[in-house]
């Protein structure tokens, strides 16, 4: 038993297919993979979002700003 | 593969594409040194990040479906015939994974001619294509640096690398595109396909984004905002230039007979050609990718009165407005172009600036679309009435032909960028707000940063005795 099929190199290279594991799950991983993209990018807005609301409650004095400005 | 010849071929032409992608790599180091050192301190690290996770994404999903894309629309579909099946460029397709040259039993959608040809050339032929995507993307990202809000460029990036520009190249940089066949369009080095469409979507995205804060003056005028770090922009455009070798050589198909061709060459002399399969050498394009990078270089030199900016961004320009035709150019044509083409693409740039008030904080805009979009507009008048294809019944190339497809690849940048980033905007997801860009995007960042550097400064200090 393999996961690929293959058990042993004793085979003409011109008779193979493909190689990898799990072949026949083709479909399910590419499903697997548009929800892991598009999950990326929902997080990804969370944290962004969550971020500036941070960055608009700090910083009220604005000292940290101009240091910041000054330093170009 | 069947007999040395053929396996010997297929192997160089593996290896040949692997090191062009391996060489593409250095163009986003270098947007990224470029991108940093053009940026403030305090936007430092969401610069980098912005353009640096533009990598992943567009190479996801351009394994999705930008792969696709480029096999199953170059006829349109509609304009020159249906939908072109191509199912060793599906997702799912086991011809898309590690594979050897034959079909399994049960392997489903592998025949054993795409197994033969495929086998070796899919991987690194996706990879060269998903270089230039990253690329496309990647323009962008610069000239909307310090206000654009890292999700929406990367949601922008997706679109133009693993859809927009992918589908000009099927129309218009593929051995059967209909624009090739229609229109006699010419765009070998990809001035139009790659840069202009780029340079189209980079402007829609700054309409809608507007300037960064301070850029203009009360009264309309623009100030400069200096670079941080002249020295890692412009080591930054020296990477850009050299992985910019790899762009070209993966813009050839390396070796190929005639009889695979099956056109209209007649004989037996193997021969270098370009994405057209129109003969051409890597000699040429050396010659001409040199001479047009150095008379971008003199011309930048002396229209920006020396300035290192403008003098490096010329000579990327002078590339660029030369890659249409440089296949075919003579080099002092090619140098001539690259002279006069960023000359004009530098001055566009203060106009637009001045009169529309578009900040563009890397000249992308000028550099690479109206550079992409002159380069082949030119293109059209240079090569006129030279084959386009080596089949027959393909239209010559023309001046009209490469004027129109100057204006589609700029409008397919421009019109949906435009349409995506008005429905980010009009969700708060395309600008980060005036108190944070103020503070500098990386605020949160930074704070993190120094907390850290002070907690850990006040625990060593209070060990020394």
């Amino acid at each position: 038993m393999s996961t690929n099929g293959m058990e042993s190199w004793a085979v003409d290279l011109k008779d193979i297919g493909a190689i990898y594991p799990f072949q026949g799950s083709e479909v399910v991983m590419v499903i697997v993979g548009l929800v892991f993209w598009i999950g990326w990018h929902v997080l990804q807005t969370r944290q962004e979002n969550a971020e500036i609301e941070a960055d608009l409650a700090a910083d009220r004095s604005g000292e940290e700003t101009r240091a910041a400005i000054d330093r170009h | 593969m069947e007999g040395n010849l053929n396996a010997l071929t297929t192997i160089f032409t593996e290896f040949y594409y692997w090191v062009t992608i391996v060489m593409m790599f250095l163009i986003h180091v270098g947007f990224c040194m470029y991108e940093v050192g053009v940026s403030r301190r305090r936007n430092h690290l969401k610069t980098l990040m912005k353009n640096a996770m533009a990598i992943p994404l567009v190479t996801i999903t351009f394994y999705f479906f930008g792969w696709w894309i480029y096999f199953g629309f170059p006829n349109g579909p509609g304009i020159a015939g249906g939908l072109v099946t191509a199912p060793f460029a599906e997702p799912w397709n086991p011809l898309m994974g590690t594979h050897l040259s034959g079909v399994n039993p049960g392997e489903t959608g592998v025949t054993p001619t795409d197994a033969a040809l495929w086998h070796r050339l899919n991987g690194v032929f996706w990879g060269a294509f998903l270089l230039f995507s990253i690329t496309t993307a990647s323009i962008i990202s610069g000239s909307i640096i310090e206000r654009a809000r890292s999700g929406a460029f990367w949601i922008v990036a997706v679109l133009i690398g693993s859809v927009l520009w992918i589908l000009d190249a099927s129309w218009g940089w593929h051995p059967q595109g209909w624009m090739v066949k229609l229109w006699g369009y010419h765009d070998a080095y990809a001035s139009g396909v790659v840069h202009a469409i780029a340079g189209g979507a980079a402007l829609a995205f700054l309409i809608v984004l507007g300037p960064r804060i301070g850029k203009f003056r009360p009264d309309g005028t623009a100030r400069d905002i200096p670079p941080h770090n002249v020295w890692l922009v412009t080591i930054g455009l020296f990477l850009i230039f050299t992985g910019f070798w790899g762009f070209y050589a993966a813009c050839n198909i390396p070796l190929i007979s005639p009889a695979t061709i099956a056109g209209q060459i007649t004989g037996e002399t193997w021969t270098a050609t370009n994405i057209y399969l129109a003969p051409t050498t890597l000699s040429a394009i050396t010659f001409n990718f040199l001479m047009s990078l150095s008379g971008g270089m003199l011309a930048g030199y002396i229209v920006s009165k020396g300035d290192p900016f403008w003098t490096f961004s010329m000579g990327l320009c002078g590339i660029i407005s030369a890659s249409a035709g440089n296949d075919l150019y003579h080099p002092i044509q090619a140098m001539l172009i690259g002279a006069i083409v960023p000359s004009i693409c530098y001055k566009l740039h203060y106009f637009v600036e001045r009169r529309f008030k578009i900040d563009d904080a890397v000249g992308a805009v000028a550099v690479h679309g109206y550079g992409g979009f002159l380069g082949v507009v030119v293109a059209g008048f240079m090569l006129w009435g030279q084959p386009s294809s080596p089949y027959e019944g393909f239209a010559h190339i023309n001046p009209l032909g490469n004027f129109a497809g100057a204006v589609l690849m700029f409008v397919l940048g421009f019109v949906p960028t435009f349409v995506v980033c008005k429905i980010l905007n009009s969700m708060n997801l395309l600008r980060v707000p005036k108190k944070v860009e103020l503070e500098g995007v990386d605020f949160a960042l930074n704070h993190a940063f120094e907390a850290s550097v002070h907690e850990l400064g006040t625990a060593e200090k209070a060990m020394i005795k």
